[in-house]
């Protein structure tokens, strides 16, 4: 007897649509897998053999034989049990087989008959509502998440036993055998700009990248609150709209990230360390997954002691930076995967960390070594750059300067004019802004094209900081409701920039 | 015979250039014996008695096979003018020292070196410079600059890269001479530098060596003659107590010229050997116009004023109020309860002036003069 299983294999962030073909057939008792499994796929067989025995089934005295269709696709991890395990009791003739035809099914076995969840449920889900499939039948624990794709019903099991009693018609309790109990999650306490004392600066650098979708450079001293800024930058982002919540559920359940639970609510914070790979950070691997950039799709990306990172790590980061997505071409493969995010990133001014004040002990040789460290592709990309200093005494008795609540009002103001204008368009914010774009909604009056004609020329803005200027100009104009980018937008939108560019000038005359 | 012109260079002087390339990488043996600017006078025979020794044949054989006119070539290709000291050209004054280089190697605007009459200024200092000696450098280039005097120095990191800067920042004239060609930057970070300086009119990059030529250890205080020869005045502004600048500083008082030093903290350790200096008698100069008029007679020439701080907007000249000769970060500029935006644009506008600068680290500083 032959019988079809339909199941998803995941690629990229997208999931591909797979058959188990299933033949049962008079023989030497056997139970062969091909189709381009891995190591996991291979050990299919006895998860299945023995999860049908502790689920009540008997496994078939006959000669077995697994394909997992397209055979050209390589197939990874534990996520095609479910769907071998039905095709054989399908093809045996222990469950109905014509309901099985309507379904889709994915999930990892455990030796007793659970079911065990999966990774890339969501995007799972997706790809069999596509597909025209009446019905998804998923893990329990990936119920909720797989739910959230509308015109396909899905059906959450506990159980080997509990999708057969479902396929035989009969109404099952959701709860069937809790696999692998979720760890309670470590109450987390909520970030609040409220926490800081002084920083008025910074904190006003990052309500402008926070309005305007801007990367950022914090240099200063260490110790001085830039990581306990960055990590505060998520609270005063606009909240996540329904899309942008369900590319960011999708790609960390791809990435094994979601234990359970449906749509993402909290916009990502990905701060790797600085020894991470170049693959790490914006995605590969053998079999390609998601990096950081990737992870940090539609929220903050930390780049904690920028100038530490290696060098073609942050050579890879130029594109993610540009194009707001990542190809990662491995060999039988190619993944995109998005990468929309808001740079954070923090640095020592010099290597002692203290340049600038009277502490300094570096030498000009030392400031230029650690600039080159930083300069190149990356600096150039970033639109503000904010000095953080240790706060005044007197600073740190008085209250804090501002609450992230009242300063995400303005930032949600601010990326509510930007929607409307750029309604119709690719970009969601200003600095997604292309050239064509910037030249429609920047209008600067004469005083404002002098200013920055005469910055030019002084050789403080490149080509591409000219036009970065612009965008968080727009953004400031934003902060203060202002429909028109008047000259002083320019000017503290220079004031926030010059230091990146001016680092130039100041090796010319070292 | 071609009609005498500035770029006549003798075949002499060519092959002795030729022969000196040939020689340097066994000068810094010979120096043990014998002073530099004491090898340097010697004729061609002798330096090669001095400098090679047992090899001596083997160099007499390479320097044979010397063609003028392939090295003539060869610097026209690599754009560079030479110049040789029986030239009518030829400036004058390096020509009072018995050391002076045979042939001058010019790239960017030839007529830019110093005839007698011209006065000429070097600035040098430490290479490993503090933001006050970087400033005052940068002053000074301008402030010289600005009055139409050449500012000669060797476009090494830190204070003398400072003068060519603060020279182009007036449109020149400034001289750069180098150990090595003068074809090729040296050192390598001032790529940008030596571009400018070639491409700008009235500035030159001079080298004694022939083109590519790729120095040696003793082709630094070799520099250092041509620097103090070619200019009336040494000015040293910050040097520490065994540094090369005090090398110009003493070659150029055995030439008769005026040594001069910009004052330092006395507990600033690379400003001891310009306050040594003072105390030795140097004229002390606090910017370009005490230059000028040590050069000139008093007030015979005057700096060209900077900004005026008054013609600022009241809010702009509070700031400007708060920057010293000490690097601040705006966050320290930053008064409580004042809006960030206002100092950062309000810094950027300062600097646009020309009243504020940056320093490594991104920090502000006054602007000097």
């Amino acid at each position: 007897m032959l019988a079809h299983v339909i199941t998803f294999a995941v690629r990229g962030i997208e999931s591909l649509r797979v058959t188990a073909e299933v033949d049962v057939h008079r023989g030497l008792p056997a139970f062969s897998i091909v189709g381009l499994g891995d190591q996991a796929v291979r050990e299919a067989r006895e998860r299945v053999r023995a999860a049908l025995h502790n689920s009540g089934f008997r496994f078939p005295q006959q000669r077995v034989t697994v394909n997992l269709a397209p055979a050209y696709v390589r197939k990874v991890g534990a996520g095609f049990d479910l769907a071998i395990a039905l095709g054989i009791l399908a093809a045996d003739d222990q469950i109905p087989a014509e309901r099985l035809r309507a379904c889709a099914v994915f999930g990892e076995l455990s030796l007793g008959g659970g079911l065990r969840p999966g990774r890339g449920a969501l995007a799972i889900a997706e790809g069999a509502a596509r597909a025209g499939i009446a019905t998804l039948i998923v893990p329990a624990e990936n119920g909720e998440e797989a739910g959230l794709v509308p015109d396909i019903d899905v059906r959450a099991a506990g159980s080997l036993g509990a999708v057969a009693a479902l396929l035989r018609g009969e109404e099952i309790d959701y709860e069937a055998e809790p696999a692998v109990p979720a760890a309670p999650d470590p109450v987390a306490e909520p970030l609040d700009l409220s926490d800081v004392r002084g920083h008025a600066g910074p904190i006003r650098a990052l309500t402008i990248a926070a309005a305007g979708g801007h990367n950022l450079l914090m240099s200063g001293p260490p110790g001085t609150g830039k990581t306990m800024l960055a990590r505060r930058l998520p609270s005063i982002l606009p909240a996540m709209t329904q899309d942008e919540a369900i590319e960011v559920t999708r790609i960390h359940s791809v990435a094994g990230l979601r234990s359970g639970g449906g749509l993402a609510r909290e916009r990502p914070f990905r701060a790797p360390h600085h020894t991470i790979s170049p693959s790490g950070l914006v995605g590969g691997g053998a079999v390609p997954t998601p990096g950081e950039a990737s992870l940090a799709h539609n929220g903050v990306l930390f780049l904690d002691e920028l100038s530490e990172f290696p060098r073609n790590a942050l050579e890879a980061l130029r594109q993610p930076l540009e194009d707001g997505r990542v190809v990662v071409v491995r060999k039988q493969q190619a993944a995109i995967y998005p990468t929309r995010f808001v740079l954070a990133a923090a640095t020592n001014p010099c290597p002692c960390g203290h340049a600038g004040t009277t502490r300094c002990r570096c030498t000009d040789a030392d400031h230029q070594r650690h600039r080159r460290r930083l300069s190149g592709p990356l600096l150039d990309r970033i639109d503000l750059l904010v000095d953080v200093q240790r706060p005044a005494a007197s600073e740190l008795r008085a209250g804090p300067v501002a609450r992230s609540a009242e300063l995400r009002d303005a930032v949600e103001a601010a990326r509510e004019r930007q929607r409307s204008r750029l309604r119709g368009t690719v970009a969601r914010c200003n600095a997604e802004m292309s050239p064509m774009l910037v030249r429609e909604h920047v209008a600067l009056d004469e005083a404002g094209e002098r200013l920055l004609r005469k910055a030019y020329e002084a050789g403080r803005l490149s080509a591409r900081g000219h036009h970065r200027v612009l965008k968080v100009a727009r953004t400031i104009a934003d902060l203060a409701s202002s429909e028109s980018v008047g000259v002083d937008d320019v000017r503290v939108a220079l004031g926030w920039r010059l230091d990146v560019e001016g680092s130039d000038d100041a090796s010319a005359v070292a | 015979m071609p009609a005498p012109s500035l770029e006549e260079c003798c075949d002499a002087c060519l092959r002795r250039t030729a022969l000196l390339a040939l020689l340097a990488p066994h000068v810094e043996v010979a120096r043990h014996d014998r002073r530099l600017s004491g090898l340097l006078t010697l004729a061609d025979h002798e330096l090669l008695a001095a400098i090679a020794g047992r090899k001596r044949a083997w160099f007499e054989a390479a320097i044979e096979r010397f063609d003028a006119d392939a090295a003539r070539a060869t610097a026209a290709r690599a754009g560079l003018a030479q110049l040789c000291r029986h030239a009518a050209g030829y400036p004058a004054r390096l020509l009072e020292g018995a050391d002076a280089p045979a042939v001058l190697h010019t790239l960017g605007d030839r007529s830019s070196l110093p005839v007698a009459t011209t006065p000429a200024v070097a600035v040098v200092g430490a290479r490993r410079a503090s933001a006050y000696g970087l400033e005052v450098a940068r002053a000074l280039g301008r402030g010289l600059a600005a009055a139409g005097v050449p500012v000669v120095s060797g476009m090494a990191l830190g204070i003398d890269s400072a003068a060519h800067t603060g020279a182009l920042e007036a449109g020149g004239p400034t001289i750069a001479v180098l150990a090595g060609g003068a074809d090729r930057a040296y050192p390598r970070s001032k790529a940008t530098l030596h571009r400018r300086i070639a491409a700008t009119p009235g500035c030159s990059v001079v080298s004694e060596m022939p083109p590519g030529f790729v120095p040696f250890r003793w082709g630094f205080p070799a520099r250092n003659r041509i620097i103090a020869g070619l200019a009336d005045t040494t000015i040293v502004v910050e040097a520490a107590e065994r540094s090369g600048s005090l090398i110009t500083a003493e070659l150029a008082q055995e030439l008769g010229r005026l040594v001069a030093a910009v004052p330092g903290a006395v507990t600033n350790p690379m400003a001891a050997g310009a306050n040594a200096l003072l105390r030795d008698g140097a004229e002390l100069v606090r910017g370009a116009q005490d230059v000028l008029d040590a050069l000139l007679g008093a007030g015979v020439r005057v700096v060209a004023d900077g900004p005026d701080p008054a013609a600022l907007e009241a809010p702009l000249r509070a700031l400007l109020d708060r920057l010293g000769p000490r690097p601040a970060t705006s966050t320290a500029l930053l008064r409580s309860g004042e809006a960030p935006d206002a100092v950062v644009a309000g810094l950027a506008e300062l600097e646009l002036l020309g009243y504020a600068r940056r320093v490594p680290g991104g920090a502000y500083v006054l602007a000097a003069g």
